[in-house]
C-alpha cells in the first residue's frame, strides 16, 4: 500500500517562507529597495496603507509595502497587526481642518472664494502618457519656483454657505466618539462609527459604492463643495498637565459634498452634507467616502433606503478589506472534512433518488 | 517572546475576552459581542479561536491544535507554532495529554474530560445567516427564540429530498433555548457536544462574537420526531487502523476510482495502529 499519512507541514511552511523571501528580494543584480525610497517616491501607496491601516506613520507604512512586495492590502494587514499592539496613551483634540496648512484646495461650486482655488500637486490635468524618461531618471527634477502669494485664511466652503443658513449645521454626536477597533460594531451605528469604518474601509469598495449612488442606486445629487489637503496639527491635553500640547502633524484630505435636501415639515429646504476625511493625499477615497456617508444618512433624513450604499449594515460589514480578504482567502484552507460530509450527503441523496425511480 | 506579552495579547485585552467568556458560559449558546483584536494571522483563519485560547492559556497548560482533525495540517501547524513562540507552552498531538484543544472543523474521537477545554474556530457564528443575512434581524430572532425559519428550512429539505440536506455546521439547540452554530464540524460530531464533560468555547474573530457551552449541557441537533437527526459518515472502515466508529476522510489513490478511507482524527488513528489494530487498505471499486 502506497499511502502514508501526509506529514511535514512544518518543513513545507519553512520552505515556503524561504522562497517568499527570495521572491521578495528579486534579482540580486538589482539594488535592494530602501524603505526611504518607498516612503519618498511611492507616497500615494504610503497614504493608502496608512489610511486603511489606521496608523499614521509614513516609515512603517513604507516598510509594510516593501515587506508585502507592494501588495497594498497585505501591507495594510501588517500595519494593523502592529497597530493593535500599541498602547493608547491619549486621545487627541479634534483636528481643525480650517486651520490646515493648505497644499491643495478646490471648490466645484464657486468660481472663486476667499483663499482662492489652489491646485497643488495634482495629477488631475496630466495627460496619461507613459513618461519614458522615467525609465532612466538621473535624479534632478525641474520644478518652477513657487509663486509667492500672500497666505490668506481659507475658510471652509461649508462655513461660507452656513452664513446664509442654507447648509445644515455641524452636529457633534453625543459623548465620546466610538472606536471600532476596540468595541464591536452595534446597530444602529452612529455616524462617528460609520465615518471611522469608511475612513479605514477599502478604497475600491468605497469607490464602487460611491459610484453606484451616481448611477441611480441611492442618488444624492452631490456637488464637490470643497476638497482640501494639507497639514494639520495634532494636539493632546494630558490630564496631569491641564493644557494643550502639540504632538505632531498629519497630512489629511477632507471632502465636503454638498447635496440637496427638500426639507420636511420642521426643517426648511437646505443643503445637506456628506463628509470624507482620510490620512494622506487621498482624494479619490475622500470623495467616495463623502458620497457613501451621505447615502447612509438616508433613513436619518427621511429618504427611502433601498440601495446598497444606503444599507448601513451592508456597507459597514463589508467595507473592511482585511476582514474581507481573510474570509475570502480562507477558502483555500483545507475543508476536506466538510467536503467529505457533503460527498456522503450527495451520494446518499442520489441513491435515494435512484431508488425512487 | 521578546517584546510581546505572554500568549501575545496584552492583559487588558485578555481580561475583556474573559469577561465575554464568563457571560457566554452564563448564557449557553448566546453570542456575546466582544472587542475582537486585529491579530497577526488573517481573519477567517482562526483569529477568534486564537484570541480565546490566548485568554485562557496558562504557563502549565498543554496545547493541542487540530484542523480537519489532524495535527499536521498547515494552519494547525502555524497556530501551534504561534503559541509555542508567544507563550512557550508545551504542545502535544495526543488528545488525552492536552488541557486546551483548539480545533477547526472537528471534535476529537476520544471523549474529552472535565479537566479539558475545547476551543472552536468559528467562521460564521450566526446559525441563521443563510436564511436571514441581516444581523440586526437575527439578533431579534434570537431574543424572541423565533426559530420558525430554521424549522421551515428543515421541513422543506425533507419535503424535497426526503432528508435534511445539511451535512456540516448542522444547527443545534443549546440548553433548550438558543439556536447555535456548532461551527463547520461534520454533523457526525454533533452528538459529542451533548452533555460533554469538557468546557466548550467558541471564538469568531472577524464577526466579533464569543459563545460557549458549559460542561454537562444539553445540546440537541434540530430534527423532527418522525425524522430524527442522523449523523453521516462514509460506510467504510479506516483503511489504516480498521476503526468503524471514527469520522473518515476520503483519499483519492488513482484516477480509476480507487479510494482510501482513513480516520480524520490523526491522533486517534495513530494510537489505534500503535495498539496493533490493522487496516484493510484502500478500496478499488468506484466509491458510489
Amino acid at each position: 500500500m502506497a499511502y502514508v499519512a501526509v506529514k511535514g507541514g512544518e518543513t513545507a511552511i519553512d520552505a515556503a517562507h524561504a522562497w517568499l523571501a527570495e521572491e521578495r528580494r528579486g534579482d540580486t543584480a538589482t539594488k535592494p529597495l530602501s524603505v526611504a525610497q518607498v516612503q519618498e517616491q511611492l507616497g500615494r501607496a504610503v497614504d493608502r496603507v496608512m489610511a486603511e491601516g489606521s496608523l499614521y506613520d509614513r516609515q512603517l507604512a513604507a516598510l509594510a509595502i516593501k515587506q508585502a512586495q507592494g501588495d497594498l492590502i497585505e501591507a495594510v494587514f501588517l500595519l494593523r497587526a502592529y497597530r493593535t499592539t500599541l498602547p493608547r496613551f491619549a486621545h487627541s483634540k479634534p483636528v481643525e481642518t480650517d486651520a490646515m496648512r493648505i497644499e491643495r484646495r478646490i471648490s466645484a461650486i464657486f468660481k472663486d472664494l476667499p483663499g482662492g482655488q489652489v491646485l497643488g500637486p495634482t495629477s488631475d490635468y496630466t495627460h496619461r502618457l507613459l513618461d519614458f524618461s522615467l525609465l532612466d531618471e538621473d535624479g534632478a527634477v525641474a520644478c518652477p519656483p513657487p509663486v509667492a502669494g500672500e497666505t490668506e485664511p481659507m475658510p471652509r466652503v461649508s462655513d461660507i454657505l452656513r452664513y446664509e443658513g442654507l447648509l445644515e449645521a455641524d452636529t457633534a454626536g453625543p459623548g465620546d466618539p466610538g472606536d471600532l477597533t476596540r468595541e464591536p460594531l452595534a446597530f444602529p451605528a452612529g455616524r462617528d462609527v460609520r465615518l471611522q469604518a469608511l475612513a479605514r474601509g477599502d478604497e475600491g469598495f468605497v469607490l464602487g459604492l460611491g459610484y453606484s449612488t451616481q448611477r441611480g442606486y441611492g442618488g444624492t445629487h452631490p456637488f464637490a463643495g470643497e476638497i482640501r489637503m494639507g497639514e494639520v496639527s495634532v494636539e493632546i491635553e494630558p490630564a496631569e498637565l491641564g493644557f494643550v500640547i502639540d504632538i505632531g502633524d498629519l497630512v489629511l484630505t477632507e471632502c465636503q459634498m454638498v447635496t440637496q435636501f427638500k426639507g420636511t415639515k420642521t426643517v426648511p429646504p437646505q443643503f445637506t452634507r456628506g463628509y470624507g476625511l482620510v490620512f494622506g493625499f487621498h482624494e479619490r477615497k475622500a470623495m467616495a467616502m463623502a458620497l457613501v456617508d451621505r447615502a447612509m444618512r438616508a433613513a436619518e433624513l427621511g429618504e427611502d433606503a433601498t440601495a446598497p450604499a444606503q444599507d448601513i449594515e451592508f456597507v459597514l460589514y463589508h467595507c473592511d478589506n482585511i476582514e474581507a480578504t481573510g474570509f475570502v482567502e480562507h477558502l483555500k484552507l483545507p475543508h476536506y472534512v466538510d467536503f467529505q460530509s457533503e460527498l456522503q450527503n450527495v451520494r446518499r441523496m442520489r441513491a435515494a433518488a435512484e431508488a425512487a425511480e | 517572546m521578546k517584546g510581546y506579552n505572554f500568549a501575545y495579547l496584552d492583559e487588558q485585552t485578555k481580561r475583556m475576552i474573559r469577561r465575554a467568556l464568563l457571560k457566554a458560559v452564563a448564557i449557553p449558546g448566546h453570542q456575546v459581542p466582544f472587542g475582537s483584536r486585529e491579530m497577526p494571522l488573517p481573519y477567517g483563519w482562526g483569529t477568534g479561536g486564537i484570541q480565546v485560547t490566548a485568554s485562557i492559556l496558562g504557563p502549565r497548560d498543554v496545547l493541542k491544535v487540530i484542523d480537519q482533525g489532524a495535527d499536521d495540517t498547515t494552519n494547525a501547524v502555524s497556530i501551534r507554532r504561534f503559541f509555542a513562540k508567544t507563550a512557550g507552552v508545551r504542545t502535544t498531538t495526543a488528545t488525552a495529554e492536552a488541557t486546551v484543544i483548539q480545533t477547526r472543523h472537528r471534535i476529537p474521537e476520544k471523549a474529552l474530560r472535565d479537566d479539558q477545554i475545547i476551543v472552536y474556530q468559528v467562521p460564521q457564528p450566526e446559525p441563521l445567516w443563510r436564511l436571514e443575512p441581516s444581523r440586526v434581524e437575527t439578533r431579534r430572532m434570537h431574543g424572541l427564540a423565533d426559530y420558525g425559519l430554521m424549522h421551515v428550512k428543515l421541513y422543506e429539505d425533507i419535503a424535497r429530498f426526503g432528508q435534511v440536506s445539511i451535512s456540516y455546521d448542522y444547527p443545534v439547540m443549546v440548553n433548550g433555548r438558543y439556536l447555535m452554530s456548532p461551527s463547520p464540524i461534520p454533523a457526525f460530531d454533533n452528538p459529542k457536544m451533548d452533555m460533554m464533560p469538557a468546557l466548550q468555547l467558541f471564538g469568531a474573530g472577524r464577526e466579533k462574537r464569543i459563545y460557549a457551552i458549559p460542561p454537562w449541557t444539553r445540546v440537541k441537533s434540530l430534527d423532527f420526531d418522525d425524522h430524527p437527526f442522523r449523523a453521516i459518515n462514509a460506510p467504510h472502515a479506516c483503511g489504516l487502523c480498521g476503526a468503524t466508529d471514527a469520522y473518515l476522510d476520503e483519499v483519492v489513490m488513482d484516477d480509476h476510482g480507487g479510494r482510501l478511507f482513513v480516520c480524520s482524527d490523526t491522533d486517534h488513528c495513530a494510537e489505534r495502529r500503535a495498539a496493533g489494530h490493522p487496516g484493510m487498505g484502500g478500496t478499488k471499486e468506484a466509491a458510489e
